[in-house]
């Protein structure tokens, strides 16, 4: 049977409860007659012989690039980048796409006679891996054949003597990279695609840039004008990315770019009803939901909390692309589309969403309060090209129990973000002025940052910046669920059940409003006319 | 009576007699001594005063006299009278002699005598007024105090021989010498006075003295010293043994004390006076007379007097006889009742420290007295502090007789305030004006039924008994949990007031339970001889008190201005204690901020660590018997530990013996970055780095070993830790290094702040219990954080600020935290 399209939902009477994430659990929800129901595409089919792809995209590069294998020469410096941990959601089950990719990469490389060859995780300001997570992500022969040796790194942002300031772009912008990626031969990145913001020039222009560069996009500025951020065409976070992208490739830097796309088939078959449409589940889908959601509702949320982060998506590889970078894009774009573009008609004066327990940024740690705004006025929110979903002035509802819960090790400048500047503030502008300076240049988070496993002590802004196109846009947001003195730290409205929620969104947008809700998941993107 | 300066006309002018007078006033830092030295400043022409001032320990006796007398709000009505010539005017008439009349002769100097000997009047007002102070120290004061003064002036006035006139002594006792007996009292020395036994007050001198010495002994026996080091251990913990020293030395000087106080009561009771300070100003007056006052000895003099002043350590004593007119001072005796606020001078309502009615009033306006005991119609004898003044200033311009006489200064015959009265009057105007609660809530006064002192008393014991035992039961809690230390608390200040409650009872339920009227009829005789107009400047007639506005517009508003209670409802404007607390530890005048680690900084111990390093390379089988093996030997560790910190350090430590030093680093930084971290509390990290933001230096102080700590070192300026020693690559067991525990780290605080240039005054220390107390004291802004129960009450007595800090919510909390397994193979693991 070939994958079903996405489709919009509209609740009539024999509509049954609809599934909503909350975190580590769920929640069924009756909506309203006449609300509107975006579902996801079906996971489409995956390739076949993934492997044989990858060859056969190394050996026919798209744009102006030679084969890599033409590429690679003895004597030559070459640096294999990768996305860090925070790609893709959740992690994947064995072989990781990156294990695959560079494994061949790495043969081809082997085949010339190419020996100086070093590893980067392309974290940009993100945690450093653990262990466990590179030997996840790149398998334990490469782990085991790189990492004693020192020639599998993770990029600091913060090491004086590991940057390069490669210069300005025409609007004056830092470009300040990676010293052994941008003194190599050649520099092979590896990508995962999982949503259309990631990818391109962005690959190396963020994940390999210090704080001096990164700073010139990731600002409240660039962030409400990237309408939206997951389409880089009406992006200023993306047309930033990319004048930095053209000025390292200016600068002499060769980089082979290949990225990957993966089907959206996210959860294994104990959660497999997340997968499916409500009225279809069947009477084991019933069953296994409602242990599932009982089960979950009684136990700690740590024990939740591990339950959810030790799944491994049964993802596959949609395609594979490899080439020069803006090409590569173009067409690995394309593919995320297909899986996940849905075409809605028209706004909505109330959107509705659950939010699950996982975001980019907490990837086995825990999903603090900033995350969870991040999650759903950043990603969620920006899930659209052309218009977003929800009208200006609008409401937006998600759902998500909220927790002022930190993660000490991952986290440390959350904690103080939250109890120092949220206390003050929420304007992102306001905070941007006032109080990013002394974060990001704060030594006690550089030293975590370098040494341990903590996100850079600016990261919590960039994460509120990420919602301030949502916070502009809109008249209110309510968390339902949510942990109400967290919630009315963020500058939101907490409600307990969604009746109430719609209730305090008339107050906003005037009675009868018009519904819409983003079922999630899988994964999609709405194409809003 | 004989008339012995002869005056006899019928208009007696205060302001012509004592014209260009010199005074020589004891006591004159006291509430009476101030108001007479202001008044005679003020209302007298050209009287100069010289005050006997005991030296501080840090400010000379003029500092003392310039800011407790002159600087005292008093003087305020003078200084504006003055204007700019009041400086000038206070120098040139206010003179300062040091002296202490708890010392021979005064504590005078050959220039002091000097001094005393220029003076006309001498006003003796020093006392101990506490109603319950220890026996010998109200004795050396209130019972001997009289007699020195006389003795000093015996002593300047020797040089110019017998019959060389001396000054006339004015001295200030009570009325409740005269005992709370049913009755009328009559203004008549007291070996006249029938209801007085006749006692040797020699003897009870000697008794005090003798009770002292054998208290200080049995005080010392070492069944004593031991309950005594046991209870200092109980408060203190693991503190240090110097410290620990020091308190139990404390805890015995009060022991000592407690029982005198115990022993003043029960002798005075014994002898029929209600408390400590009538008994010993009983005898203090009968001492007096019997030495200086008599012309020819009287009745009861065998038993009254012998006339030795204080175990003969007077010079002149041996010499001086009875009715040896040589030997013969005029002396006056004024006996005012309970005095109180001031009903005109220097204005209404001046006041000068919290005295006997006023705590009683604060309370019971807080609600927290609920009953009190008394007969409502029982006289509760009052005086304004002016009419005082003006009753001395009128019997020194009368000048003295012989025998000396008496003057009571009390309003219950001619104007008498009945209990019941008073308390409808206070009921009443708080009723009108209540204080409010931290809430911003008024707060209702209870209305007294008015029982008998003997059921409240019970009451008010069980109560103390329930709370004290509480109290213990949360003491023993080993935790450092907000909420305990928040009953615990709440418990202390609840027993605090019950027990004060309680010594207020017993203290002064004798006062409002007394039906003796104090007569008055020399007084009177007294202002029948002044006119009209010098009746209205120098009033002391009690009947010019109208007890109803004197109590609600003049005594209750002065009382509650004074007392730093709210008055206005809603919350408390302005900032918190502990946020002003906050900000004075913050504050950019700060030199250094030391921290403790363990539970300070971190809810973890040097166990933890070891533990999960040493598990790290552990297979799970043996990790089962590490444990077991750990747990087994927990209780051992843990006695050690709080026995002394650094023999448990040095003996545990061993456990790393043969561990190889460079997995041992490696571990460490993932025991950081992976638990270590995940314990550690967010609001403290924040605090180091506010502090060096500040520019303070910041230290950390810990036992932990300095490979575990590594990783904290950048949040410091410096760090001492412990370091094991190395051979070979491999850790020796034995510490190279201790870093200081208990008292040592005061010392080298000490020497850290010497060397760096910087005040332990201008610094803060951070610590968790008891074990950091010599540090904590070292500084001079102290914080507790997340105290032990022993810390808690000490910073709660202290006034210590005391911060909660928590690990970040959401991390784990695993009893025993073991290193995640690591398969690689390591030449020797650290010893399980």
């Amino acid at each position: 049977m070939t994958p079903r399209p996405g489709l919009v939902m509209e609740v009539d009477g024999s509509t049954p409860p609809l599934l909503f994430w909350n975190g580590e659990g769920f929640r069924l929800e009756r909506l309203p007659e006449g609300t509107r129901v975006v579902y996801a595409p079906e996971p489409l089919a995956p390739l076949a012989d993934p492997i044989a792809a990858i060859r056969h995209a190394l050996e026919h590069p798209v744009g102006d690039m030679e084969p890599l294998s033409a590429l690679l020469r003895p004597g030559m410096r070459l640096t294999i980048c990768f996305d860090d941990v925070s790609l893709p959601l959740p992690p994947m089950r064995s072989p990781d796409v990156r294990q695959l990719v560079i494994e061949q990469v790495l043969e081809l490389a082997a085949e010339a006679g190419v020996d100086d060859v070093v590893l980067i995780a392309a974290l940009a300001l993100h945690r450093r891996m653990t262990e466990p997570e590179l030997r996840h992500a790149l398998g334990d022969r490469i782990y085991d054949a790189f990492a004693p040796h020192g020639l599998l790194t993770q990029h600091d942002a913060e090491d004086p003597e590991g940057l390069v300031h490669l210069g300005r772009t025409e609007q004056g912008e830092d470009v300040e990279i990676n010293r052994r990626a941008a003194e190599s031969d050649l520099v092979v990145y590896v990508n995962i695609t999982l949503v259309t913001m990631d990818g391109g020039h962005k690959s190396i222009a963020t994940g390999l840039a210090s704080y001096r560069s990164l700073r010139h996009h990731h600002n409240p500025h660039t962030m409400r004008h990237s309408r939206s951020f997951m389409d880089a065409p009406a992006s200023e976070l993306h047309s930033s990315n990319w004048r930095m992208g053209r000025l390292i490739a200016e600068s002499g830097i060769r980089v082979f770019q290949i990225e990957t796309t993966l089907n959206t088939d996210t959860f294994p078959a104990q959660f497999g009803f997340l997968q499916r449409r409500e009225w279809e589940w069947t009477l084991r889908d019933r069953a296994t939901y409602a242990a599932t959601a009982a089960a979950l509702d009684r136990m700690p949320a740590r024990l939740a909390r591990q339950i959810f982060h030790a799944i491994r998506a049964p993802q596959a590889m949609l395609s594979v692309q490899a080439g020069e970078v803006e090409a590569v894009h173009e067409r690995a774009i394309a593919s995320v589309w297909r899986q996940q573009g849905v075409a809605v008609e028209g706004q909505t004066d109330v959107l509705t969403m659950g939010l699950p327990y996982i975001c980019p940024y907490n990837v086995n740690s825990i999903m603090n309060p900033i995350l969870v705004a991040c999650l759903g006025l950043g990603y969620f929110f920006n899930l659209y090209r052309g218009k977003p979903l929800v009208r200006e002035g609008g409401v937006l509802i998600l759902r998500h129990p909220t927790r002022p819960e930190f993660h000490p090790g991952h986290h440390p400048s959350y904690i103080d973000f939250y109890e120092q500047v949220l206390t003050q503030t929420t304007d992102p502008i306001e905070m941007h002025k006032v109080y990013e300076e002394s974060f990001a240049t704060d030594p006690w988070y550089v030293h975590l940052y370098r040494t341990g496993h903590a996100y850079h002590g600016v990261h919590p802004f960039y994460m509120w910046y990420w919602c301030a196109h949502a916070l502009e846009h809109l008249g209110r947001v309510i968390v339902l669920g949510g942990n109400p003195s967290a919630v009315r730290r963020m500058g939101f409205s907490p409600a307990s059940t969604l009746q109430d929620a719609l209730e305090m969104a008339t107050d906003v947008v005037g009675p009868s409003p018009t519904i819409t809700h983003l079922h999630a998941p899988p994964l999609l993107m709405a194409d809003v006319s | 009576m004989v008339d012995i300066v002869g005056v006899a006309e019928r208009r007696l002018s205060i302001r012509e007699r004592l014209r260009a007078k010199r005074f020589f006033v004891t006591g004159g830092t006291g509430f009476l001594g101030t108001a007479l030295i202001e008044r005679l400043l003020r209302s007298i022409p050209d009287a100069e005063v010289v005050a006997l001032v005991r030296p501080g320990r840090r400010a000379s006796a003029h500092e003392r006299a310039l800011r407790e007398i002159v600087r005292n709000d008093c003087f305020d009505p003078l200084r504006r009278l003055l204007g700019d010539s009041f400086e000038e005017t206070i120098a040139s008439r206010l003179t300062t002699v040091a002296g202490d009349v708890s010392e021979d002769a005064l504590g005078l100097n050959e220039a002091g005598l000097q001094t005393l000997r220029s003076c006309d009047v001498v006003v003796h007002s020093a006392a101990t007024v506490s109603f319950d102070a220890p026996l010998d120290q109200a004795v050396e004061v209130n019972l001997l105090g009289p007699s020195r003064v006389a003795d000093a002036i015996q002593r300047a006035w020797t040089t110019d021989g017998p019959g060389s006139r001396r000054p006339h002594l004015i001295a200030v006792s009570t009325a409740y010498v005269a005992g709370t007996h049913q009755g009328e009292a009559n203004e008549q020395l007291l070996t006249e006075n029938p209801l007085v036994p006749p006692v040797d007050w020699q003897g009870e001198v000697d008794f005090a003295r003798k009770l002292r010495a054998e208290l200080e002994l049995e005080s010392r026996q070492p069944q004593r010293l031991r309950e005594l080091i046991e209870r200092a251990r109980a408060e203190q913990g693991a503190a240090g043994s110097h410290l620990l020293a020091t308190r139990a030395e404390r805890l015995r000087e009060d022991w000592v004390s407690q029982s005198l106080v115990e022993a003043g009561l029960t002798r005075a009771k014994a002898l029929g006076w209600p408390d400590t300070y009538a008994y010993t100003k009983a005898l203090g007056e009968i001492a007096l007379v019997a030495q200086f006052g008599h012309s020819a000895p009287s009745a009861g003099a065998s038993a009254h007097g012998r006339n030795r002043l204080h175990g003969g350590r007077s010079a002149n004593a041996a010499n001086t006889t009875e009715g040896d007119a040589g030997n013969q001072i005029p002396i006056t005796i004024v006996r005012p009742s309970i005095i109180e606020s001031a009903l005109a001078e220097p204005f209404p309502g001046w006041i000068r420290g919290f005295r006997m009615a006023e705590p009683i009033i604060i309370s019971y306006a807080r609600g927290l007295l609920r009953e009190f005991p008394g007969v409502p119609e029982g006289v509760i004898d009052v005086i304004p502090v002016d009419l005082v003044v003006s009753a001395i200033l009128a019997i020194a311009a009368a000048g003295a007789t012989s025998p000396p006489a008496v003057y009571h200064v009390a309003s219950s015959v001619r104007r008498p305030l009945r209990y019941g009265q008073m308390h409808e009057l206070v009921y009443d105007w708080f009723s009108r004006h209540p204080l409010y609660d931290d809430r911003g809530q008024p707060i209702s006064v209870p209305k007294w039924s008015l029982p008998g002192r003997g059921r409240v008393q019970q009451q008010l014991q069980r109560a103390t008994q329930l709370m004290r035992a509480g109290e213990r039961l949360l003491a023993a809690f080993p935790g450092r949990a907000k909420r305990v230390a928040n009953w615990a608390a709440t418990l202390e200040d609840r027993q605090g007031l019950a027990q004060r409650a309680l010594s207020y009872v017993e203290l002064y339920g004798a006062y409002t339970e007394t039906e003796a009227r104090y007569r008055v009829d020399r007084l009177l005789e007294l202002w029948q001889r002044m006119s009209s107009e010098e009746q209205e400047r120098f009033c002391f007639d009690p009947a010019a008190i109208d007890w109803e506005r004197y109590v609600s517009e003049i005594h209750l508003p002065s009382v509650v201005a004074r007392a730093r209670v709210k008055t206005t409802p809603g919350r408390p404007a302005g900032i918190s204690r502990a946020e002003r607390a906050r900000r004075a530890i913050l504050s950019p005048d700060r030199h250094l901020a030391v921290f403790d680690l363990e539970h300070t900084l971190l809810s973890s111990n040097v166990v933890d660590s070891y533990s999960w390093l040493a598990s790290r390379h552990l297979p799970f089988d043996r990790r089962i018997r590490f444990v077991g093996q750990l747990l087994a030997g927990a209780p051992r560790w843990l006695a050690l530990d709080r026995r002394d910190r650094g023999d448990f350090l040095r003996s545990f430590y061993r456990r790393y013996e043969g561990a190889p030093v460079a997995t041992v680093e490696a571990d460490a930084w993932e025991l950081f970055h992976r638990f270590l971290i995940t314990r550690m509390f967010p609001e403290g990290l924040a605090r180091v780095r506010r502090h060096r933001s500040l520019g303070h230096r910041t230290l950390l102080i810990t036992g932990a070993l300095d490979v575990i700590v590594a990783p904290l070192v950048p949040l410091f300026d410096d760090v001492v830790s412990a370091r094991l020693g190395r051979h070979n690559g491999y850790f020796t067991g034995q510490l190279e290094e201790l870093p200081p525990t208990g008292e040592a780290r005061a010392a080298m605080l000490q020497r850290y702040a010497r060397d760096h240039g910087l005040s332990l005054a201008e610094s803060v220390a951070y610590g968790d219990s008891t074990s950091d107390l010599a540090m904590l004291e070292a500084v001079g802004y102290p914080v507790a954080v997340n105290p032990d129960s022993r810390l808690a009450a000490l910073a709660r007595r202290r006034g210590w600020h005391v911060e909660y800090w928590s690990k970040a919510p959401g991390g784990a909390d695993r009893p025993l935290p073991l290193g995640p397994f690591d398969p690689r193979p390591v030449r020797s693991e650290v010893r399980q």
